[in-house]
C-alpha cells in the first residue's frame, strides 16, 4: 500500500501509468523493429532510435521525474550515446585496419533484401540506434532535471 | 601513403567518443588522450608536408567515380589543405599543452576535451574535404562543438555570449545550406570538382551569383567579417583561454576563409567582381576592428576585436587575387594564428594568476610574471608587425602586393591599419606590462609549466616563422599552396583525373 | 518554380523572427523555421513528377526521385536536432541565471 501511495503521489493518474507501461514495451519493439530493418526499409537507426528514445519518454512522463535518480539515469544515458556512437567508428575503421578505405563495406554483402545482407550497414544502424536513443533520452533527463529545479 | 589522408578526422573522433566512458572514472584520462592526439596529428600534418605538390584524393568508402561522375565523398589533399592542417593541428596541439594546468579550476575536464577533440575533428574535416554536403556537416560538428565550449564556464555573461554566437552561427550555416542546395539544383552534383566542372560546362547565371553571395553572407557570419561580426567580441573572450586561442586563431579562418576561398577560386571561379567585393568588406573590417579595439579596456576582448581587424588583412590578400597577394594572405593567416593564439594564451596566464582581464586592474607585470610578458612582447610585436618578427613579413608582402596591382588606396588603407594595430596593441602592453598597477599585486606568481612551455613554443614559431621566405624555402612550402589557388579551376581536373 | 519561391518564403520569414523577436524561445524558433525552410527545399530539389521510390528492384527505366536530397536532409535533421537542443539548454541555463527571456534585459555584455 506504501509503495502504491508513492506511486500515485507523482506522475500521472494510474490509467495513463497502466497503459504507458503495456505500451512501452511494444514502443520499444516497434523501434528496434524499425533499427534491424533499416537497410531493408524506411527508417534506420536514427528514426528507429527516436522511436525506442520515445518508450523511455513516455515511461518517464507517465511515473514522472523524481530528481533523485537522475543523475544516474543521465550516466547511463550518456554511456548508451559514447558506447554507441564508439561501434560506429570502430565499424568504420575495420576498414582502414584491414587495408581498404575508411568506412569500406567489409562485411560480405549477402542476398538482397535478406535481414542479414548490405555487410555493415545493418551493423551501423544498430550503433546509431543505441547512439541516438542514448542521446535523446540524455537529453530529456537534463531539461526534466531543469524543471525540478525550477520547481523547489 | 593514401591512407593517412582519413585519419586526420578519423583519430580526434575517435577519442571524442570514448573519453566520456574512460574518463567518468581516471580524470587524467582527457589530458593524456587529448595530448596524444594532438601531436599525433601534428606530427602527421608536418609530414605531410612532403606532398605538398601534389593533389591526392581519397574516396571514403571505397566509392569512387563512376563513369567520371563521382558518386561518394571525396577527401582531397593539396597543397591549401595540408598547410591549413599544418596551421589548425599547430595550434591544436599548443592548446591542449596549455590545458593541462589551465583547466584545472573549471569543474568538468572531460567533457571539455570532449567538445575540444569534436571542434579538431571538424576543422580538419572542413580542410580536407571535396564535398559540398560533407563540408556542410564538418562544419556544423565544429561550430556546434565551439557553441558550447564558449559556454563552458556556465556563467551568466559567457551562456548569453554562447547564445548570441549559436544564432548568429545557425543564420550562418542557414545561409551556407541554402547556397549549397541551390548549387544543387543548378549542377545536380555535389561533389566540389564536379560543381566546378558543371558550372565550366553551363556557363555562370544569376542562380550561381545568387549562391555566391549567399555564401560570401554565410561564411562572412563565420569568419566575422564586418557586418556580420557582432556575435565575436563576445564570444571569443568569453570562452577559456585555450579555446579563445583556437576560435581567434584557426577556427574563424578554417571555418570561414578557408571555404569561402577554396569555393571562390578552385570551384566556382574568381573574377573582378568577387575580387572588388572581398576588398571592400577587408578594408571594412580593418578599419572598424582596429578602431573598436582601440576603445576596449578589457584585454581579451581588445584581442578578439583585433582578430577581426586580422582577418581582413588576409581577406585584403585574397581579395587582390595577384599570386604575391595570396602569398601575402596565406603567410598572414599561419602569423595569425601563431601571434593571436600567443596573446590569447597570454591572456589566458594573466587571468589565471591575477583573475581579472581588466588592463585598468593589471600593471607590473613584467616582473611578476616574466615568461607571460616577454613571450607577450615578442607577439605584440609580431601583430604590430616590427621587423624581424613574422608580422612585418606578411604585411609587408600585403602592401607590396597592393601596390604592385596598382591598387594604392588600399595599399594606404593597410598601412592605416597597421598604424592602428601598432596603438592598441602598445596601449595593451603598457597598462598590463609595464603601467603601474592598478591594484596589489604583490602575490602574482608565473603560471604553472606547462602553460609556460606552451607560450615559449609559440613565441619560437612567432620570431622564426620569418625563415619561410628565404629564397630556397619558400618554393618549398609557400608557393605549392599559392600555385593551388592562382591555378584556379584547375582543382577540377587535378581531382576528377 | 512556385513551391520554391515559397521555401525562400518561408526561410525569409524565420529569418524575420530571428531579426526582430525579442524572447529567447521565439528567436529558437525563428532559427528552426529557417532550417527546415531549407531542408524542404533541399526535399523538393531532389522530387519528380510521377516519380517512384528509388529502392525497389526493376526501378531502372522508370522515373524515380532523386534519393540524394532525402538522406542528407535527414542528416541535416539530425544536425538541426542537435543544435536546437543546445541552444534550448543555453535558453534554460539563461533563464536560471537572469530570471527573464527577454534579450533587452539580458545585457552584460556590449561595445
Amino acid at each position: 500500500m506504501q509503495n502504491n501511495t508513492q506511486n500515485t503521489s507523482s506522475g500521472m493518474s494510474l490509467i495513463v501509468k497502466t497503459v504507458a507501461r503495456i505500451l512501452a514495451g511494444m514502443i520499444m519493439l516497434y523501434g528496434i523493429y524499425i533499427v534491424a530493418h533499416g537497410h531493408l526499409t524506411p527508417g534506420g537507426g536514427f528514426a528507429g532510435g527516436v522511436i525506442i528514445a520515445g518508450s523511455f519518454i513516455l515511461l518517464y512522463l507517465a511515473y514522472g521525474a523524481t530528481a533523485a535518480d537522475s543523475d544516474k539515469r543521465k550516466w547511463y544515458a550518456s554511456l548508451c550515446e559514447s558506447l554507441g556512437i564508439f561501434g560506429f567508428w570502430i565499424v568504420a575503421i575495420l576498414g582502414l585496419v584491414f587495408g581498404t578505405y575508411f568506412l569500406f563495406n567489409i562485411f560480405a554483402k549477402g542476398t538482397p533484401f535478406h535481414l542479414f545482407s548490405a555487410g555493415i550497414i545493418p551493423v551501423c544502424n544498430v550503433a546509431i540506434g543505441v547512439e541516438v536513443a542514448g542521446a535523446l533520452v540524455g537529453i530529456f533527463i537534463t531539461f526534466a532535471a531543469v524543471k525540478l529545479l525550477e520547481r523547489k | 601513403m593514401v591512407n593517412s589522408i582519413p585519419l586526420f578526422v578519423v583519430i580526434p573522433l575517435g577519442c571524442a567518443f570514448i573519453l566520456p566512458v574512460i574518463g567518468r572514472r581516471w580524470e587524467r584520462a582527457g589530458d593524456l588522450f587529448a595530448n596524444l592526439v594532438t601531436v599525433t596529428l601534428l606530427g602527421l600534418a608536418i609530414w605531410s608536408v612532403r606532398f605538398i605538390r601534389e593533389t591526392t584524393v581519397y574516396h571514403v568508402g571505397g566509392w569512387g567515380a563512376v563513369n567520371g561522375i563521382p558518386i561518394g565523398i571525396y577527401l582531397v589533399r593539396d597543397g591549401l589543405s595540408i598547410f591549413m592542417l599544418v596551421v589548425v593541428n599547430l595550434i591544436a596541439f599548443v592548446a591542449t599543452l596549455y590545458s593541462i594546468n589551465y583547466m584545472e579550476h573549471f569543474t568538468d575536464k572531460t567533457k571539455y576535451y570532449t567538445l575540444f577533440m569534436l571542434m579538431l575533428a571538424g576543422m580538419n574535416g572542413v580542410i580536407l574535404t571535396g564535398d559540398f554536403f560533407n563540408l556542410y556537416v564538418f562544419m556544423e560538428i565544429a561550430a556546434i562543438a565551439s557553441y558550447a565550449l564558449v559556454a563552458f564556464g556556465t556563467e551568466a555573461d559567457e551562456l548569453e555570449a554562447a547564445f548570441k554566437y549559436q544564432v548568429m552561427g545557425s543564420v550562418g550555416s542557414g545561409f551556407i545550406l541554402l547556397g549549397i542546395i541551390l548549387l544543387y539544383s543548378y549542377t545536380g552534383t555535389l561533389n566540389m570538382a564536379d560543381v566546378g566542372r558543371v558550372i565550366l560546362d553551363k556557363g555562370t547565371s544569376n542562380l550561381v551569383w545568387f549562391v555566391n553571395v549567399l555564401f560570401i553572407v554565410g561564411f562572412g557570419l563565420k569568419a566575422a567579417v564586418v557586418p556580420f561580426h557582432m556575435w565575436l567580441p563576445d564570444a571569443h573572450p568569453s570562452a577559456p583561454a585555450p579555446i579563445s586561442a583556437m576560435l581567434s586563431g584557426v577556427l574563424i579562418e578554417s571555418i570561414g576563409v578557408y571555404p569561402l576561398t577554396r569555393i571562390m577560386y578552385n570551384v566556382i571561379g574568381f573574377d573582378g567582381v568577387l575580387s572588388n567585393i572581398l576588398i571592400v568588406l577587408a578594408i571594412i573590417s580593418m578599419m572598424i576592428g582596429g578602431l573598436l579595439a582601440l576603445w576596449q579596456w578589457d584585454y581579451k576582448r581588445l584581442l578578439a576585436y583585433s582578430s577581426i581587424s586580422q582577418v581582413g588583412y588576409i581577406l585584403l590578400g585574397i581579395g587582390l587575387g595577384t599570386p604575391l597577394g595570396l602569398l601575402g594572405a596565406l603567410f598572414h593567416l599561419f602569423n595569425h594564428s601563431a601571434f593571436k593564439g600567443l596573446l590569447f594564451l597570454d591572456s589566458g596566464s594573466i587571468v589565471y594568476s591575477v583573475g581579472t582581464r581588466d588592463l585598468r586592474e593589471m600593471g607590473e607585470l613584467d616582473r611578476r610574471m616574466p615568461i607571460t610578458s616577454k613571450t607577450n612582447l615578442v607577439a605584440a610585436m609580431s601583430i604590430a608587425g616590427v621587423p624581424p618578427f613574422n608580422g612585418f613579413w606578411s604585411k609587408l608582402i600585403i602592401i607590396i602586393a597592393c601596390i604592385q596591382a596598382g591598387r594604392y588606396g588600399v595599399a594606404g588603407w593597410a598601412i592605416l591599419g597597421s598604424i592602428l594595430t601598432f596603438a592598441y596593441i602598445l596601449k595593451a602592453e603598457r597598462y598590463a606590462f609595464y603601467g603601474k598597477a592598478g591594484r596589489d599585486l604583490a602575490d602574482v606568481k608565473e603560471s604553472p609549466p606547462f602553460m609556460c612551455v606552451a607560450l615559449i613554443i609559440l613565441a619560437v614559431i612567432c620570431v622564426v616563422a620569418g625563415l619561410m621566405l628565404l629564397p630556397n624555402v619558400r618554393e618549398t612550402i609557400l608557393f605549392p599552396v599559392v600555385n593551388t589557388l592562382t591555378s584556379g579551376t584547375e582543382y577540377i581536373w587535378r581531382v576528377l583525373r | 518554380m512556385i513551391h520554391y519561391l515559397l521555401g525562400i518564403l518561408l526561410f525569409v520569414i524565420g529569418l524575420y523572427g530571428v531579426l526582430v523577436k525579442r524572447n529567447l524561445f521565439k528567436i529558437i524558433i525563428g532559427l528552426i523555421i529557417m532550417e527546415y525552410a531549407t531542408f524542404l527545399l533541399f526535399a523538393l530539389v531532389g522530387f519528380r513528377e510521377h516519380g517512384t521510390a528509388p529502392i525497389q528492384p526493376g526501378v531502372a527505366g522508370k522515373v524515380f526521385v532523386d534519393p540524394l536530397p532525402q538522406a542528407l536532409v535527414l542528416t541535416a535533421i539530425v544536425i538541426g536536432l542537435g543544435t536546437t537542443a543546445l541552444i534550448a539548454g543555453l535558453a534554460v541555463r539563461i533563464y536560471e541565471k537572469y530570471g527573464t527571456l527577454d534579450i533587452r534585459k539580458i545585457k552584460k555584455l556590449k561595445g
